[in-house]
């Protein structure tokens, strides 16, 4: 089963079809999905900042790690579960957006980012918990997570426009990076 | 002049009709809106988890105030900058759409509680109940602004 099948699959499942006709509901998602940038994004610009030495230079990293960090979990959670449904209302169109798959690939970039960051620049923080200004490894750190969030962000709400769509005419590029079938346009 | 006429020649405007009839103009604006609302975020939350007793507690309600504070008129400055552009595109619509009336009534009242209201309270020092329901009015308010906002798009 390719990916594409699965996603023609769970498009035509009830609940998917429920999803994506509903009046409310989808919005309500949508907005839920917008909205948890609040809580979200908000606090890891915040961590990030002060990474940077930009804000709260006087609160130490790991105060902030273990207040903050569990709302920017909550927030992560409602991401995902929104976020899913999203996709889950809209399989084929998603899967086959240019613009999603952008978001994919700086999710996984920020996730990556986020697993170096606990498991190697974090190693000696008890030596710097309390700097003004972090060493250079948790500034770039920083400074990548800003920037593959913003993406996130950025490509997440592009997804909306259709200029590249499969269903229009498009370079040979983009019909292949989007990874949309002939067969599936022409019908 | 009505407030209708009004909208019709600030739809009219230079500004406009330049993201009118650009494509990706009004796209890239709501991209930047939403970082805004990002950066936004942040910086109420973590002043407002302060107050609520429910953020970093070795500084005080009023350090984390001051400390977000530019962070704050930064988001606020990124906010307004994609928003005005993006309401001028289509004033006409925003006039006749119920959510952009909620938004900017929220809005208003929010700007005005946080630097009228909340911001002097914490300043002159408040008990602990009394910096929970500023913390809990504060996200209120700006929630409902957010998703009034998002609204706008739906209704």
């Amino acid at each position: 089963m390719t990916l594409l099948s699965f996603c023609q699959w769970l498009a035509s499942t009830k609940w998917s079809i429920a999803l994506h006709e509903s009046f409310y509901m989808y919005p309500l998602i949508e907005s839920t999905h917008v909205v948890a940038l609040f809580l979200f994004a908000g606090t890891i610009a915040m961590v990030d900042l002060r990474l940077l030495g930009a804000v709260f230079r006087e609160v130490p990293i790991s105060e902030i790690n273990a207040r903050i960090l569990p709302w920017t979990v909550a927030g992560a959670v409602i991401m995902v579960s929104t976020g899913i449904l999203l996709f889950y209302a809209i399989p084929v169109r998603t899967y086959q957006s240019l613009w999603f798959r952008f978001k994919v690939v700086f999710l996984l970039v920020a996730a990556i980012n986020v697993w170096i960051f606990h498991r190697r620049v974090q190693k000696n923080r008890a030596d710097w918990d309390s700097d003004r200004r972090p060493p250079f490894a948790a500034r770039v750190s920083a400074l990548i997570s800003l920037s593959m969030w913003a993406g996130v962000i950025v490509f997440g709400r592009m997804i909306a426009y259709n200029w590249f769509d499969c269903d229009r005419p498009q370079s040979d590029f983009v019909y292949w990076l989007s990874g949309c079938v002939v067969e599936l346009v022409d019908a | 002049m009505s407030l209708l006429d009004l909208f019709e020649s600030l739809e009219q405007s230079g500004i406009g009709l330049l993201v009118r009839e650009s494509l990706w103009l009004f796209p890239a604006l709501e991209a930047v809106h939403l970082l805004g609302l990002s950066l936004l975020g942040g910086s109420l939350l973590l002043v407002d988890l302060r107050l609520l007793g429910l953020g970093v507690r070795s500084r005080t309600s009023e350090q984390m105030m001051v400390a977000a504070k530019p962070w704050l008129l930064i988001s606020l400055l990124i906010l307004i900058g994609t928003g005005v552009p993006l309401f001028l595109s289509e004033a006409v619509k925003c006039y006749y759409n119920y959510s952009f009336w909620v938004k900017m009534s929220a809005l208003a009242i929010g700007l005005l509680y946080t630097f009228l209201i909340k911001h002097p309270v914490i300043r002159r020092g408040a008990v602990p109940t009394v910096r929970a329901g500023l913390g809990i009015l504060s996200l209120g308010v700006w929630l409902t602004v957010a998703g009034a906002g998002r609204w706008i798009g739906f209704s």
